[in-house]
């Protein structure tokens, strides 16, 4: 008789409603397992989390401040709530730094249309920016033969490192710098189409929630994200295991 | 190593210094050294062996004396004279004037609430021993605690000790440091580590640098004791390679100290194995938050990840990891030597002990002190600190760096604990205290903690990547006389956002300068909004807007 490790699960509740849950899953996992809306943009399921865009926080009653759903491992007990006026509002704040911080200029946009931060903005109301516009100076990278990195559309969300580190397996990708002059860069620094470590496989470009990444010879609104390969890559990944 | 080789290091160390009539201290740490401390040193050596007085003097290189403003300093053990100022020229002079008391320069009164209000258990040793030598050290007292704890007690019992002691973490923040033990000795029996953090990075602090450089045996000690009690193999101490004579003291105090056996494999005979390694950082603040200190011990970029799991449960390399702050691993020796209960007898209730501060800004004397917890600000700055020079009033007194806030006058007479801090919207913090007179500006105060945070933000986090950004605008904005009330409204709105949003201490902190002086310093906004520049004369801009308005 082989001795399998017991499955425990806890019951929370999410907003009021009760539910079921693993217990080594998070709070974002059950909420979308159970049609519950968190939004997210440096997430996504297949790669790690890092805890970085701050829009996935919900208030766990008792927890000194507000918890990041995307790493906060769920409890017996726990009583969270993802929606309230205080939630939303910051939420809405957060986007619209990221709308001030870079340039991000959506009619001119090739995933115009596909955009994580554009359909996250029109979801959560966010009708306006009242922060002012930082208009930064940043450079265009089109030394790839077949991609380009616009950093004014990059909201560091850091996907694209970890796609490369974790899936391809090369590592291409890093960030330099501190604070606002942070920018996503290719081996220490060099041009894309130089880099030694890049295999093409044009993963990053597809994890991309922005129009920072992106293909060639695509124009304003024709560029739209392939990511059915990650659910894929890790399912198949972890049925070897 | 047992106690009784100890003793015999420590006693021969004693007769060997007793020989000498007299002992030169002079300071060579890196605030007396960067006024010329080691030309000092070697002139009053060079005088020394010219008169033939080689066999009576000891001249020694020694740690902080704390009157850091007035260096070099010299100190005469023998008489207990102190020199202040001192230059090479005057070392004829101080050599000349020790056998016959008289006709050496100007000295340094000693008798002054400067030293006597202060109360030393960090830096007991510190500006006494030789930071180079083991044997100085031991002489007074050292490695006994670690000595006798291997040999006597369990491991159970110093984490109880700790916990006795009350002592709590003086990173900042003031966890109970015997909880935090208890909590890595909790986890089994695994691969488990100890990390210092002596990255300390607050403007104008420099605590943990006095520490090391002064006395670097005391954190070696604290750290192997705290490794035998919550079963640790491995330790790191994370200093910043901007403290290159801090480095170098370390470097040579875990040689001597491995060469004696208490470092190192099986140490005084026990199967308790602890060894230290250095690492450097590279110049980021952020590095000082213990995930990110962490992250960059492990090679990897130092940015800060979300906890929990907190590194006591899983920290470097993902294995329990217990870290402590320079100046608490400091306190850990005394308080196994002399008892949890003469620890837990100074200070208040809730905070035990002593804090070190480092007193700079508009104050007469600055420089490095220790005072029992519960001492008021007052006393802190008009006692110990002299006062306010050129007669003017204390404004405020800003105490936990770019994470802390600016108390008021009023508050003057608040005891220097945790929660009266916190109370009054500042915290402990590492231990930078700047007071400010009616020339500061508070709004270019909070500015300039602001720009602080702002390019020391790792920019992993939006809130604390842009949010500093936007906020250091609107003040730059106000300091310049251009800002409106919708500005200061936005400010406010993007400190609540900030504050609590962020991914770790320096982006929830970041807030915290502009929020303290806005309650308390209103009217200093308002008035450079309001075209009638600024009260303090600071901010040029807001000066000259403000005219142009009035025409």
């Amino acid at each position: 008789m082989s001795a399998k490790a017991p499955v425990r699960v806890k019951t929370l509740t999410i907003d009021g409603r009760e539910v079921g849950a693993r217990e080594d899953q998070t709070i974002l996992e059950v909420a979308t397992e159970n049609g519950i809306f968190i939004p997210t943009l440096c997430d996504l399921p297949g790669l790690s989390t890092v805890g970085a865009c701050r829009l996935c926080l919900v208030e766990v009653k008792g927890a000194r401040g507000l918890l990041p759903a995307c790493v906060t491992r769920v409890a017996e007990g726990m009583e969270v709530a993802v929606n309230s006026e205080r939630l939303d509002r910051y939420r809405r704040g957060i986007l619209e730094l990221l709308f001030a911080e870079r340039n991000h200029v959506c009619s001119v946009c090739v995933v115009n249309g596909h955009c994580d931060l554009q359909s996250l903005a029109l979801r959560l109301g966010m009708t306006h920016v009242h922060f002012p516009y930082q208009y930064p100076r940043l450079p265009v990278d089109a030394s790839h033969e077949r991609f380009v990195v616009d950093h004014n559309r990059c909201i560091l969300c850091a996907r694209c490192v970890r796609v490369c580190d974790e899936i391809e397996g090369a590592h291409t990708w890093d960030i330099m710098s501190r604070g606002v002059d942070c920018r996503v860069i290719t081996d220490l620094a060099q041009p894309w189409g130089k880099s030694e470590s890049c295999t093409g496989c044009g993963k990053c470009v597809q994890v991309c929630p922005t129009g920072a990444l992106s293909e060639k010879g695509k124009s304003v609104a024709e560029m739209s994200k392939r990511r059915q390969f990650l659910p894929y890559l890790t399912l198949m990944r972890e049925g070897r295991r | 190593m047992t106690i009784e080789e100890l003793r015999k290091i420590a006693e021969a160390e004693r007769e060997a210094q007793k020989k000498y009539q007299h002992h030169v201290c002079v300071c060579i740490a890196a605030g007396c050294l960067s006024s010329g401390g080691d030309l000092v040193r070697d002139a009053i050596q060079k005088e020394v062996v010219e008169s033939g007085m080689k066999s009576e003097v000891l001249v020694k290189g020694v740690g902080c004396m704390g009157l850091c403003s007035a260096g070099p300093l010299v100190s005469v053990e023998s008489d207990g004279k102190m020199y202040a100022g001192v230059t090479p020229e005057e070392a004829p002079d101080i050599v000349g004037s020790l056998d016959t008391g008289a006709g050496g320069p100007a000295e340094c009164p000693t008798n002054v609430p400067f030293f006597e209000r202060q109360k030393k258990i960090v830096l007991e040793n510190s500006g006494k021993i030789d930071p180079e030598r083991i044997e100085d050290y031991i002489a007074h007292d050292g490695y006994r605690a670690l000595v006798g704890v291997i040999g006597e007690m369990s491991p159970r019992q110093v984490v109880d000790e700790v916990i006795k002691s009350g002592l709590r973490g003086r990173g900042g923040a003031g966890y109970p440091t015997g909880l935090k033990w208890s909590t890595v000795a909790k986890t089994g029996e695994q691969e488990k580590y100890v990390v210092c953090n002596a990255d300390e990075g607050d403007p104008g602090a420099f605590m943990d640098r006095a520490v090391l450089e002064s006395d670097p045996h005391r954190v070696l000690e604290g750290m192997a004791i705290a490794a035998y009690a919550v079963g640790a193999q491995k330790g790191y101490i994370y200093v910043r390679a901007e403290y290159p004579l801090a480095v170098s003291h370390l470097k040579t105090a875990i040689r001597q100290a491995t060469r004696l056996g208490l470092l190192g494999n099986d140490i005084c005979g026990s199967r308790f194995s602890f060894h230290i390694d250095i690492r450097l950082g590279a110049g980021a603040f952020v590095c000082g938050e213990e995930t990110a200190l962490i992250a960059s011990i492990e090679g990897k970029r130092g940015t800060p990840r979300p906890r929990p799991p907190y590194p006591a449960e899983s920290g470097l390399w993902d294995c329990p990891t217990l870290i402590n702050n320079v100046e608490t691993f400091a306190n850990v020796a005394p308080i196994i030597r002399n008892g949890a209960a003469w620890f837990a007898s100074i200070g208040t209730e809730k905070s035990k002990g002593t804090k070190v501060f480092a007193l700079a800004g508009r104050v007469t004397n600055t420089g490095l002190i220790e005072v029992p917890m519960g001492i008021t600000l007052r006393e802190v700055v008009q006692e110990i600190g002299g006062g306010i020079p050129d007669g003017k009033r204390c404004k405020a007194v800003q105490t936990g760096g770019p994470s802390g806030g600016c108390i008021p006058e009023r508050h003057m007479d608040l005891p220097v604990d945790y929660e009266s801090l916190k109370g009054v919207g500042s915290m402990m913090g590492s231990g930078g205290m700047i007071v400010m007179d009616e020339t500061s500006c508070m709004v270019d105060v909070a500015k300039y903690f602001m720009e602080f945070c702002m390019s020391e933000s790792c920019g992993k986090c939006v809130p604390c990547r842009a949010g500093t950004q936007q906020m250091h605008s609107i003040l730059q904005k106000i300091t310049n006389g251009e800002a409106s009330p919708a500005d200061l409204a936005l400010l406010e709105e993007l400190c609540d956002l900030v504050r609590n949003t962020s991914l770790c201490g320096l982006g929830q902190g970041a807030p915290t300068p502009v929020l303290t002086t806005l309650a308390n310093f209103r009217d200093e906004y308002d008035s450079h909004i309001e075209g009638r520049g600024c009260p303090a004369g600071v901010c040029q801009g807001a000066n000259r807007n403000g005219k142009e308005a009035a025409q």
